[in-house]
């Protein structure tokens, strides 16, 4: 962090001053000027909440699609398909037994085991061969998509949030100031907040985990140099097997995320496929911390587009991959 | 990139053993091809109006644009997942400054004006996005090809001023020339025939032509074309902005073939059909492309009809379409051309001696 401030400073003080900027306009009590301008602060500060547990959502799905990648070198078009069933499994429980925290449990086990089978079954078979790979998941990602359309038909399912989380939380951020001089607070959802600190949570034992424990070192080492890794002996089949579940695991745990604050239904697969390419295109290939950078860009851009710019939300977003490959084609965060 | 590759050098292989080289054109060298032309040339005679437009019509158009992801593929070492966006830009523009039913959206321009220029627009996008592709290399250029293509697929879906939203635009004009309504089923037959051939040809010129083999170097190793002068993105850029121009074609057919376009035309899935398309007819040689597309359409037309009077559910034809892709691309690293190729060689080998070594891949 230091260095890059030494390198680029100018840089350095561009992103400070947008910070700072974007913290008064969080904090401040906006003036009539800028409400004038540009509508009022709740919807402001409504989608930049909004965008930001979006970007907790992406950053579960994009981060096992990262950790793969950067692992095995191979692109798991599948991904978005292992999160629509992990929403179905966790619909299916929660349906089931009533209880949220099962259902992320089951998603997370049942969806580890396909991950688990896909890596013996179809990636070990063609180890190296990238474009193989791509296309096998392509075709995989058609015949998930039947299958699950088949089983669970074309509905909208939604997961049952628990009583315990239903409901809005004040947040101690000023939306406005009443003419008698009280202030109106912002009121936000408490389960959109839960799963977002979530799903920071899991973004840090993930990074504690990949940089403070033998398990993690193996698994940067591989990432740097797969065959001297194996040389040295360590079990590198044991290793991948582990780390496709972990990641597709974590496919699951979105999926039902997924499901409580948005649905499910046939569709969502590709949109969440893609949304992690463009997370990790934006954030950098096989970066845990690039991943978390790109998911809260993109997510922010979705929500704050929608809501100023609707007819060209989805235009922003193009545009920051397409700034972010013209000025930095290996991603934000990459070491490369 | 192993899959072309690994085609690549097994069709290597093929020619070495070969004796005649390839492009002869008499008939007793191509048989099956100077009869297949002959097929096509006739096939008015043969086919009903549903025949010719639903079966052979839309497997020539879809050949066409998956021909552009062939010789992209093929040829480039690049698999690009917006040939179809492309179709369908240029299929959009057509519409937009062309005749339609939306007449609060076109232009109204006649079709020799509206057509050049969807084509023009067509392969400037196909550039621009050429341009971005081309700063990566390998699965990170599918992977960006694919958001572009989402990109725009959602873009038309939100814009109501250009695109029309979900909507899209109907009743689209075709053309009207020497005294012919294109649009009637024989006329259309032939113009897509003549394009498509036109297509097909100029790939397979292209292939042999200086441009196509220092396109073939890249692909192979871009460094060593590097060091040797050539300047390895403005050939990649060039191609795509050659595919783009036979995607643009493909996508003028097609939006004349249904008079409306809608953003269900430019899906993601419907990309990702051409990839499909192209792959499991295969990616070295441009017949590959019309071959998938051939055995698409016939899927598509009548896996519903089929599945049923097996008892099983008619819905079920991507999951047909889907096994079939997988397993072509688990066993055949050349689709169906691998396959035959290899069928025949067995066939040759049982004759020779048995050669050591055998088929390295599976």
């Amino acid at each position: 962090m230091t260095g890059f401030v030494e390198r680029h400073p100018i840089w350095s003080l561009i992103i400070l001053l947008i910070m700072a900027f974007l913290a008064w306009l969080i904090f401040a009590v906006w003036p009539p000027g800028l409400e004038e301008a540009i509508g009022r602060k709740k919807v402001f500060l409504s989608a930049v909440f909004n965008g930001i547990t979006l970007g907790g959502l992406y950053f579960l799905v994009a981060s096992g699609f990262t950790l793969i990648f950067g692992l095995m070198r191979n692109v798991n078009l599948a991904h978005g398909s292992l999160y629509l069933f992990g929403g179905y499994v966790g619909y299916g429980i929660s349906a089931a037994t009533g209880s949220w925290i099962l259902a992320f449990i089951a998603a997370f086990i049942v969806v580890a085991i396909i991950g688990v089978l896909l890596q013996l079954l179809v990636f070990r078979r063609m180890e190296g061969q990238d474009l193989r790979q791509t296309m096998v998941t392509i075709g995989l990602s058609i015949v998930f998509a039947d299958l699950m359309l088949w089983a669970f038909g074309g509905d909208f399912y939604q997961i049952q949030t628990p009583a315990w989380l239903i409901g809005p939380v004040q947040l101690p951020l000023m939306t406005a100031m009443k003419s008698s001089g009280e202030a109106v607070f912002l009121q936000y959802p408490l389960v959109r907040l839960v799963i977002f600190c979530g799903s920071v949570v899991i973004g840090i034992l993930m990074w504690l985990a990949l940089n403070r424990t033998r398990v993690g070192m193996i698994v940067r080492a591989g990432v740097d140099d797969r065959e001297i890794l194996a040389a040295t002996g360590v079990q590198i089949q044991l290793v991948f097997v582990l780390v496709f579940a972990f990641g597709a695991g974590l496919a699951g745990i979105a999926g039902v995320v997924g499901g409580t604050f948005q649905s499910i239904s046939p569709g969502e697969d590709t949109r969440f496929l893609l949304a992690s390419l463009v997370v990790v295109i934006v954030g950098g290939m096989g970066s845990i911390p690039g991943a978390a950078l790109g998911a809260i860009i993109i997510g922010l851009a979705e929500q704050l587009g929608s809501v100023y710019i609707p007819t060209y939300a989805i235009v922003v977003t193009f545009l920051i991959m397409v700034l972010v490959l013209a000025l930095r084609p290996q991603g934000l965060l990459a070491r490369r | 990139m192993s899959l072309i590759q690994e085609a690549r050098t097994r069709e290597s292989m093929l020619a070495r053993g070969a004796t005649a080289p390839p492009a002869t054109w008499s008939v007793t060298e191509q048989p099956w091809g100077w009869a297949l032309a002959a097929l096509l040339l006739i096939m008015p005679l043969i086919a009903n109006g549903f025949f010719l437009i639903e079966i052979f019509g839309t497997t020539l158009i879809l050949g066409t644009i998956a021909l552009s992801l062939m010789f992209l593929a093929g040829y480039g070492g690049m698999v690009s997942l917006m040939q179809l966006t492309i179709a369908g830009f240029a299929g959009y523009m057509v519409a937009v400054f062309g005749v339609s039913g939306n007449a609060n959206i076109s232009l109204g321009w006649p079709w020799w004006l509206a057509t050049p220029m969807a084509l023009v627009l067509a392969v400037l996008f196909g550039t621009l996005g050429g341009a971005l592709a081309v700063r990566t290399e390998g699965i990170y250029t599918i992977m960006i090809t694919l958001a572009i293509g989402a990109a725009f697929y959602y873009f038309t879906n939100q814009n109501w001023a250009i695109f029309n939203g979900h909507t899209g635009i109907n009743t689209i004009a075709t053309p009207h020339f020497l005294g012919i309504n294109w649009r009637t089923d024989i006329a259309f037959y032939y113009l897509i025939l003549v394009v498509a051939a036109l297509c097909y040809f100029a790939v397979l010129y292209l292939s042999r032509a200086p441009f196509g083999l220092a396109l073939q170097g890249v692909r192979d190793n871009p460094r060593r074309m590097a060091a040797l002068g050539f300047n390895v993105n403005a050939h990649r850029i060039a191609a795509y902005a050659f595919a783009a121009l036979i995607a643009g074609l493909g996508g003028v057919l097609q939006v004349w073939n249904y008079r409306q376009i809608s953003p269900g035309s430019v899906a993601v899935e419907r990309c990702i059909d051409i990839l499909i398309v192209a792959v499991v007819g295969g990616i070295t040689r441009p017949v590959g492309p019309y071959i998938g597309a051939f055995i698409f359409v016939i899927l598509r037309t009548f896996a519903l009809d089929f599945l049923v009077k097996v008892g099983l559910d008619g819905n079920r034809f991507r999951l047909l379409i889907g096994l079939g892709f997988l397993a072509i691309v688990f066993w055949s690293s050349d689709g169906v051309i691998g396959l035959y190729e290899r069928w025949r060689r067995r066939g040759q080998q049982k004759d020779a001696p048995p050669r050591s070594g055998g088929h390295g891949h599976g």
